[in-house]
């Protein structure tokens, strides 16, 4: 189970807005410190590791850059969308994001609101409410990257790219 | 049952007789592409084997030439990876460098029937080449690089039947502004385009509108093919290939029918192009800074007739900026030959080298605080060109530069009004 805090977003969220290009060819660290820049300035302060986001429709559309990267740097547990761009959903699996697109989410949560995510029982709960929701199913091995830290530990393991220097 | 021609490639790449909508399918990459942005040190993997070094293509575009040290260090660990592994298809700056999507188009790099990845969302281009291209990220475009293979969620898809013929004055990025404004974003939902119309659109044409599927959040953008196209692909990629066409028993999850003849010019507001297009007319008057022709979706030749055509013996108004950046230094170099940069320069536009620059705030033309541009490049997400109080509208190349010569947005039509449908 895992329980978190939730900020709210609205519909078509861009990764624009996720890492802004003035940082693109900066530190991770640099990166993650801009997120929502431009239409939420100061919410990386405000928000804390844990948090958890949920959105409208069509989460992190645009741009391929490396924005769930961010998120799940600043400590974004999980993020409920009512719909996830296809490029966004992928990166998510690749860079250990927990994405979950769950129809009626904008609806059912509020900002400030605590959300219950249970990975066996498939359903979200909002702690306030009571109001519980099943995400859409992601297949097992998606959901598996996603939980442990994506695609890159699964590739050094295999050979295929060289652990990262530190 | 029959498949839609996004499902027949990826069956056949899959080495399955089908697949249909809902599914994942594992398929075999037929080309994987790199961009200069791939190689930073923060976004970069040392890879220590590559499947098949004729697969892969690596071109430096987003910041090309370098715009700081940063970007050069990521020039050179992409010339470092191009030796290591012997990969031949390797665009640096110079002869045939240009932006990823409009090099592969160039060079006929995304063959029919096949499956392409890049890391870049506007990979869909590839699609008018009738190839299974998608944008994929770079974890994903590693993992394709070194194991060639890669998989995908298989989307439903809606199919555009196209009819008529375009309008002087009209062009293939008023097509995507009106289907953004018409029928919004189509995410997680293949587009496939076809019918007689699609066969009057060149291939530049249908280039810029697979391009902009990206903006409508479309997952494959896949044009039929027609000898247009198969002589273009013929003519620039030796390598054989097989085009997929869709089964007449294809399920589609819409079919739409849409008249080219009926478009008129559009011009997207700010921030968005989803449901956000309005006739030029309604913002005519708005003043502007600065005007942009470029992108992977229009640096193209057809883009630079356009703007040349309007601009040809006048001079771009006091206090505004045109910038005009071909897709690829072979679009340059057709465009020196054909006196379009000239006329160009003549009238006041700066003609940059082939970059995806100034569509992504990256460089040469970037907004400062509270600028107001017209674009024909990708997106006019807030922020996307540079300080996010900066106010982008998105239009076709003739829009923008009509709009650069009268230093406000104004319509293009009198440019056009003498030549024949």
């Amino acid at each position: 189970m895992i329980e978190a805090k939730l900020w709210k977003f609205g519909d078509d969220i861009n990764t624009d807005l996720m890492l802004p290009a003035s940082v693109q060819a900066r530190s991770e660290a640099e990166q993650a410190r801009a997120v929502f820049l431009a239409n939420r300035p100061g919410w990386v302060d405000e928000m804390k590791p844990g948090d958890a986001i949920v959105a409208g429709r069509n989460f992190g559309m645009g741009s391929n850059r490396p924005a769930a990267r961010s998120l799940r740097n600043i400590g974004v547990s999980f993020l409920l969308a009512e719909s996830i761009n296809g490029l966004f959903f992928r990166n998510s699996v690749n860079y250990g994001l927990l994405a979950l697109e769950c129809p009626g989410c904008a609806e059912a949560f509020a900002e400030g609101d605590r959300a219950a995510f249970d990975p066996e029982a498939w359903r979200v709960t909002n702690l306030r409410s009571g109001a519980a929701l099943a995400p859409l199913p992601i297949p097992e091995r998606l959901l598996a990257l996603m939980r442990a830290g994506g695609i890159y530990p699964v590739m050094e393991k295999e050979g295929l790219i060289a652990p990262k220097a530190r | 049952m029959g498949m839609t021609i996004a499902e027949k490639i990826l069956a056949k790449a899959g080495g399955v007789k089908t697949v249909s909508p809902g599914e994942i399918a594992v398929v075999t990459v037929g080309t994987a592409v790199f961009l200069d942005m791939n190689f930073l040190p923060e976004s970069w993997r040392e890879v220590l084997k590559v499947a098949d070094p004729d697969k892969v293509v690596v071109v430096l575009d987003h910041l090309a030439p370098a715009n700081e040290p940063q970007t050069a260090s990521a020039h050179r660990r992409a010339r470092e990876f191009v030796r290591r592994f012997g990969i031949k298809r390797f665009h640096d700056i110079g002869y045939d460098q240009g932006i990823s999507h409009v090099v592969v188009a160039d060079n006929a790099y995304a063959l029919p029937g096949t499956v392409l990845v890049n890391p870049d969302s506007h990979t869909c281009g590839g699609g008018a080449f009738n190839c299974a291209a998608r944008g994929v990220g770079l974890p994903e475009t590693l993992f394709a690089v070194t194991t060639g293979r890669t998989w995908f969620r298989v989307g439903e898809t809606v199919r555009y039947e196209l009819s008529g013929k375009l309008k002087p004055g009209v062009s293939a990025k008023d097509v995507f502004l009106t289907m953004a404004g018409r029928f919004g974003a189509h995410v997680n939902q293949n587009i496939e385009y076809g019918g007689a119309g699609m066969r009057t659109l060149s291939i530049n044409a249908r280039r810029t509108l697979a391009i902009m599927g990206a903006e409508l959040s479309a997952e494959f953008v896949i044009f039929e093919p027609d000898e247009t196209l198969l002589t273009y692909v013929r003519e620039r990629n030796k390598a054989p290939f097989e085009p997929a066409l869709p089964d007449p028993d294809a399920r589609y999850k819409e079919t739409r029918a849409l008249d080219l003849g009926a478009i008129e010019p559009l011009v997207a507001l700010p921030d968005s192009v989803i449901q956000n297009s309005v006739p030029v007319g309604e913002v005519a008057g708005q003043k502007i800074d600065q005007a942009f022709i470029g992108s992977c979706a229009n640096g193209t030749l057809d883009d630079f007739a356009a703007a040349a055509k309007v601009v040809k013996g006048k001079r771009v108004a006091k206090g505004v900026r045109l910038i005009v950046t071909p897709g690829s230094q072979s679009i340059y170099r057709a465009a020196l030959k054909a006196g379009y940069v000239e006329t160009l320069v003549e009238a006041g536009a700066v003609v940059t080298a082939a970059t995806c620059g100034a569509c992504f705030g990256g460089h040469m033309g970037v907004l400062g605080a509270d600028e107001v541009c017209i674009t024909a490049s990708t997106r006019n997400f807030k922020g996307r060109m540079g300080d996010p109080s900066a106010r982008i509208f998105m239009a076709s190349p003739a829009t923008v530069a009509a709009s650069a010569l009268a230093g406000e947005i104004v319509s293009a039509a009198n440019y056009f009004a003498g030549d024949l449908a």
